[in-house]
């Protein structure tokens, strides 16, 4: 008797806990959800050819944001000059170099503390060596920098995990044909690996263009009239632009629709970025045939 | 590994020309040691920087005053710099949004792992992905224009950037890393124990919540600590939606002005070399320190249990 009230009752338990748990993961996917629509809905309206290509006019009240495109365009492909090359020989090293010991727990160890330094942190770090120690000022170089180390952590993972993801025999095959190391790296390793290299970059890169607090004091200014000229320059950049616009000034309710239409311009960005990665990544598993 | 150790025997073996293939093979292995080094590097001079400009202010506030004084005024004459305020801000901010991002993260992965079918699951991850995605700036802007004059009204409080507010942002920000280290600890559990569960009779909430659950315990323990580092060391969110006011909270609706807040508000005004200026980077440091112990247990954790969690850093 107790055996078939228990049953319902653990069936019942069951139902309870599973519906919670759905609804977690619901919530979740709602939230991303709500949050998208919600930017798209009250963006739409301010985003217009004139309002990407225009610079601001009237204190910032008025007008464009192309400069802050324009800036963030800049320090996006800096960061990733530095981050794509150094992640992924660090990569080839942890994946095809090293063999166990201290050398390389001390090396991962680096990496994955420099991948739980806050983002302010790095702020204060380019501030001190890259504006001050080095003299580049603030810069579009010394804002590359500093975002450049923030996404290190981001390649190196993603493409050592690619390269690990190459079967072993295709690195035999090639050393039993007399090719050396190196050879077998560039000609076989690093061809096979790169779909994945590139789609763990992608979204390092993504990172890049978004981060406000690294290139606050080391890249981005409030306002200016000038594009960029040289790597010397400061420059504007989306999300410190928003940042100012909803913060700072005593226009901050009539700027309201610019404020939303930059929020808007910036997660289509990060969010285009991201979603092109992830089709990529999702076709290239199919049709692996390894 | 094997295949490397075969490069290597293949390489000092070989009689002929051995010296000059080693070379050959040997500049590589260099040049690529370098570029892993690179990741130390950037750690030790973050240190070597953040050590250099911060510590100057002991020179002119003693350390006691410095951590435990109640008062922060940067810019006054004279200027206190008392941080207990700013390190009481981030620590409540920091638990509380952990309060929210635990269930909701955790919850996610168990879903994940268990229920969803393979279709569902592709999507719910690439949500989640795309909510690790988004930027900062953009949800502390949500923070400041949606949640806070929200809660300011329904609540009948004198402010909506406070402790909750800020803390249900970070919480968002969180949750994706909760989710997908907790994800592939609960993946990493042997599918035998749980058959074995279930062939005892076990339903499969029994099974989860006490074969799966328990086998992952190390790697979901180190996904809530990322994920409380990451909420620690978070600095937009915090900056637009807790308010900015240094004082050591009575309520949870109270404003406060978390460490990476003060920093990022502060650096463009403070004086450079000045007081200020080596206070912020003081609070850098023990940011940077806090941070930084969070990492180095979530290390230790996943070395001690062999768990798969760090590696997905």
């Amino acid at each position: 008797m107790t055996g078939a009230g228990s049953r319902r009752y653990r069936m019942m338990t069951e139902r309870v806990a599973f519906g919670v748990i759905r609804l977690l993961a619901g919530l979740v996917v709602i939230t991303l959800g709500g949050i998208v629509l919600f930017l798209i809905y009250q963006g739409a309206g301010a985003v217009n050819w004139s309002f990407l290509t225009e610079a601001p006019r009237d204190a910032m009240t008025k007008g464009g944001i192309f400069p802050a495109i324009i800036g963030t365009f800049y320090l996006t492909i800096g960061s990733s000059l530095i981050a794509l090359p150094l992640g992924v020989a660090s990569a080839i090293y942890l994946s095809e170099y090293a063999r166990e010991g201290w050398l390389l727990k001390l090396i991962r160890l680096g990496i994955q503390n420099l991948a739980g330094v806050p983002s302010v942190v790095f702020g204060l770090y380019g501030l001190a060596l890259f504006v001050v120690f080095l003299g580049f000022g603030v810069s579009i170089l010394a804002g590359s920098l500093t975002l450049g180390f923030l996404i290190l952590p981001t390649v190196i993972g993603a493409s050592e995990e690619a390269f690990r993801q190459v079967p072993s025999t295709f690195r035999e095959a090639s050393l039993a044909l007399g090719a050396t190391k190196f050879q077998t790296i560039c000609r076989v390793v690093l061809p096979s690996a790169m779909p994945g290299v590139l789609t763990g970059s992608i979204l390092g890169i993504g990172r890049a263009a978004g981060e406000t607090a690294p290139i606050m004091f080391t890249a981005a200014t409030f306002y200016t009239k000038h594009l960029p000229n040289s790597p010397f320059d400061q420059v504007m950049a989306l999300p410190y632009h928003i940042y100012v616009l909803a913060t700072s000034g005593t226009h901050i309710d009539q700027t309201r629709p610019l404020q939303y239409g930059t929020v808007l311009v910036l997660i289509s960005l990060v969010l285009g970025i991201n979603i092109f990665a992830i089709i990529i990544r999702t076709r290239m598993r199919r049709k692996k045939t390894w | 590994m094997s295949t490397l150790s075969a490069g290597d025997n293949q390489a000092s073996e070989s009689t002929t020309g051995g010296v000059e293939l080693k070379v050959q093979e040997g500049i590589p292995k260099y040049v690529f040691l370098a570029a892993a080094s690179t990741s130390l590097l950037v750690m030790a001079l973050i240190m070597i920087f953040l050590f250099r400009e911060g510590l100057a202010i002991f020179g002119k506030v003693n350390a006691v005053s410095f951590f435990f004084g109640k008062a922060w005024y940067p810019t006054y004459d004279p200027p206190e710099f008392g941080i207990l305020a700013l390190i009481v801000g981030s620590i409540s901010v920091t638990l509380f949004s952990s309060l929210v991002a635990i269930p909701l993260g955790v919850g996610t992965a168990l879903y994940l792992s268990v229920l969803a079918g393979p279709t569902v699951r592709e999507y719910v991850k690439a949500a989640v992905e795309l909510l690790a995605s988004l930027p900062s700036v953009v949800l502390g802007f949500l923070g400041m224009v949606v949640i806070a004059p929200a809660m300011q009204e329904i609540l009948d409080i004198p402010t909506g950037l406070n402790i909750v507010s800020a803390s249900i942002v970070l919480a968002i920000m969180a949750i994706p890393t909760i989710t997908s280290i907790s994800e592939d600890a609960l993946y990493a559990v042997p599918r035998d124990n749980l058959e074995a569960s279930y062939a005892l009779g076990a339903t499969r909430w029994e099974t989860m919540s006490r074969i799966l659950v328990p086998g992952a315990l190390s790697g979901i323990g180190t996904a809530v600590i990322l994920g409380m580092s990451r909420a620690m060391g978070e600095t937009m969110v915090v900056l637009m939606v807790a308010g900015g006011a240094a004082q050591i909270p009575s309520s949870l609706f109270d404003s406060v002005r978390p460490m990476p807040a003060s920093i990022a508000a502060e650096m463009g005004e403070a004086p450079f070399g000045g007081e200020h200026y080596h206070a912020l980077f003081a609070i850098g440091i023990v940011l940077f320190l806090m941070t930084l112990v969070f990492n180095l247990v979530v290390t230790y954790i996943s070395a001690r249990f062999q768990q798969k969690g760090a590696s997905t850093l």
